[in-house]
């Protein structure tokens, strides 16, 4: 409740005039006043199971339908930040969380949600091409499924547009019934991509996509996740700073936990605002 | 003036080395095909033993079709195959679903506290206990207690709770060793629980799972200390009722309730026979014994190496 009341503050405060609030922990807020905002992270902190804390007091905006990168060094939070936003965390025993991420317009708190019907909303991309040990289109339709569809002809449209949307559908159209385990990485990734999108998350996760992918299979997922951005709302860990700056709008820094720098992209890496943001984005640092 | 690191190099004779740790390797090796070698022969050795010793009633088809007999050579192992088979299908239908489902409960669903601690000790145990020791207690509780009688029922009974540890143990570590990246996918994309082990986990530990019902069946198959323990019989000069029949209501039940042996008691009574030529038929039986044996292993294996294509 506290968090939302100074989120509203500083939406207010923008709309007057387009900088920065004063506030200590909204510091590094930038929120252009006429993008909607889909979820409102207040305060967000998170323990593991062992006690270790991992996010610190995180608040920031998850801008609508753009794409937000988290960037920042190697154990700073990143992958334990993204992973509150479906719950992930909650598949292991022990961890806690504090703090809010409220979905808007409808402001649920997804803390506060049962973890399953927020997984049902928030789809997720690992790091790892993870599909199904089943058929392409078997894995493309895997949360139909779950969701128990059943209507073949819904189905087979579904396959079709989620694997266009994935930029894959020429390269499989002819073999959907093959293994998927038979794919590349890249298309192997592309697929789980698919398989998210499939079911028309409102938020879409991805941990670092392309990590485990090679430098021609990365500019397909990067092109496709820019072609994603006007359709839905993603928020993407990268180590890798010139990716976020090729495909994200807004950026976020991130350092032991805590959240350093929230900007647009663009700002954020021409115009840094914290000491430790500039070290970083120079390679002072990291 | 040397260096640290060029001194180090200096001492190191690359050549010798790799001549040392290539020796090594060959001697390993040889150790190991000698020990291998030892390990096959003697058991091919002891089958071809009791193969030829058995031969003579082997080759009868009389044999497969004939109940036992005083006569040594009109002795066959009807009652045996068809007790075997019996209580077999009973241990199957107890011990693997009960196996299967508690090892998937203590792998998934239980939570960590020391009621799950002791349950997981308790039954990595149980694997280790002498079979005698289930077979008292088959007697003790099925047999007196119960006063069920020494029947198909209660061995399928017994020997299900002699596997029932190893199905459990073999289904836990079928469902551990699905990575839990698969996991994390179907709960990513909103899988509940449930549908997580129907739809993705099981699937994938299917072979495993298998594996490990049919190393616990075969197991069984062999088992004699409980059986004998429980009383029964090496001498059944008759058939459990069929389970299927013409009259209605065509399925009966009544073969649970019947007396039987089973192929190793009935080779065990053989055995201790004074009479020479009842030791062929004891070989024969095992020879019959070893292959049903086999072929359940075979089983196994194929369908570990169909998961794995
Ligand atoms: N399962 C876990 N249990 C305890 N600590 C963890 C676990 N996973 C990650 N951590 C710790 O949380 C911190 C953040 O990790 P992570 O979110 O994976 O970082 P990043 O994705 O930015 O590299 C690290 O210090 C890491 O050691
Ligand atoms: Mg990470």
């Amino acid at each position: 409740m506290n968090g939302m009341s100074k989120f509203q503050t500083t939406v207010q405060d923008d709309s007057e005039k387009p900088m920065r609030k004063a506030s200590e922990h909204l510091d590094h807020w930038y929120l252009e006043p006429d993008s909607p905002t889909r979820a409102r992270v207040s305060n967000l902190k998170f323990w593991y199971g062992d006690g270790t804390q991992a996010i610190d007091d995180v608040s920031m905006p998850l801008i609508d339908k753009k794409v937000t990168a988290l960037i920042g060094p190697s154990g700073c939070g990143k992958s334990t930040f993204l992973r509150c936003f479906n719950r992930m965390h909650d598949l292991y025993p022990g961890v806690r969380y504090s703090g809010e991420i409220n979905l808007l317009p409808e402001d649920e708190d997804l803390i506060n949600l049962d973890p399953n019907i927020v997984r049902m909303r928030v789809g997720m991309v690992f790091q790892k091409p993870n599909p199904f040990p089943k058929s392409i289109y078997e894995n493309v339709i895997a949360g139909l499924r779950i969701r128990g569809i059943t209507k073949r002809s819904l189905l087979d449209e579904i396959v079709e547009d989620s694997l266009s949307k994935a930029a894959l559908w020429d390269e499989v159209k002819d073999r959907l019934h093959q293994p998927a385990l038979s794919m590349s990485g890249g298309q192997q990734q592309r697929l789980c991509i698919a398989r998210a999108l499939a079911v028309e998350p409102e938020i879409l996760l991805l941990d670092e996509p392309t990590s485990a992918l090679d430098p021609i299979a990365t500019a397909k997922v990067e092109d496709l996740i820019n072609k994603l951005a006007g359709d839905v709302t993603v928020l993407i860990v990268t180590h890798n700073m010139q990716q976020a700056a090729r495909i994200s709008d807004y950026t976020a820094y991130m350092y032991l936990g805590k959240l350093i720098e929230y900007n647009k992209t663009n700002d954020l890496f021409t115009a840094p605002r914290c000491q430790r943001t500039e070290d970083y984005i120079t390679g002072r640092f990291g | 003036m040397k260096t640290l690191s060029e001194n180090i190099k200096s001492g190191i004779d690359y050549a010798s080395l790799s001549r040392k740790n290539r020796s090594r390797d060959i001697i390993f090796a040889s150790l190991g095909i000698i020990v291998l070698f030892i390990a096959i022969t003697t058991l091919v050795a002891l089958f071809l033993d009791l193969a030829v010793r058995g031969a003579p009633r082997l080759t009868d088809p009389d044999f497969y079709t004939s109940f036992p007999s005083r006569r040594p050579l009109d002795a066959g192992i009807l009652s045996a195959w068809v007790g075997t088979i019996m209580v077999m299908l009973v241990t199957a239908v107890i011990a693997v679903p009960l196996g299967i489902a508690a090892g998937l409960y203590l792998e998934e669903y239980a939570g960590k506290n020391w009621l799950t601690d002791v349950i997981e000790v308790n039954v990595s145990n149980l694997a280790g206990v002498p079979s005698i020791v289930y077979g008292l207690l088959a007697l003790g509780l099925f047999v007196q207690t119960f006063g069920m009688g020494e029947t198909v029922l209660v061995a399928g009974l017994v020997l299900s709770l002699l596997i029932l540890p190893i199905i459990i143990v073999s289904t836990r570590e079928a469902i551990r060793s699905i990575p839990n990246e698969l996991r994390e996918a179907a709960y990513g994309l909103g899988a509940n629980q449930w549908q997580t082990m129907a739809m993705y986990i099981i699937p994938a530990a299917k072979p495993g799972i298998i594996t490990g019902a049919i190393v616990g069946l075969s197991r069984a198959i062999g088992e004699t200390a409980p059986i004998i323990t429980i009383g029964a019989l090496s001498f059944i000069a008759f058939l459990p009722q069929s389970p299927v029949s013409g009259d209605f209501p065509f399925i009966s039940f009544e073969w649970l309730n019947s007396g039987f042996t089973v192929m190793p008691i009935q080779m065990f009574g053989w055995v201790s026979r004074p009479q020479a030529d009842f030791q062929i038929t004891a070989a024969a039986a095992g020879v019959v014994l070893i292959v049903m044996t086999l072929m359940m292993n075979a089983l196994a294996i194929y369908i570990r190496y169909r998961a794995r294509k």
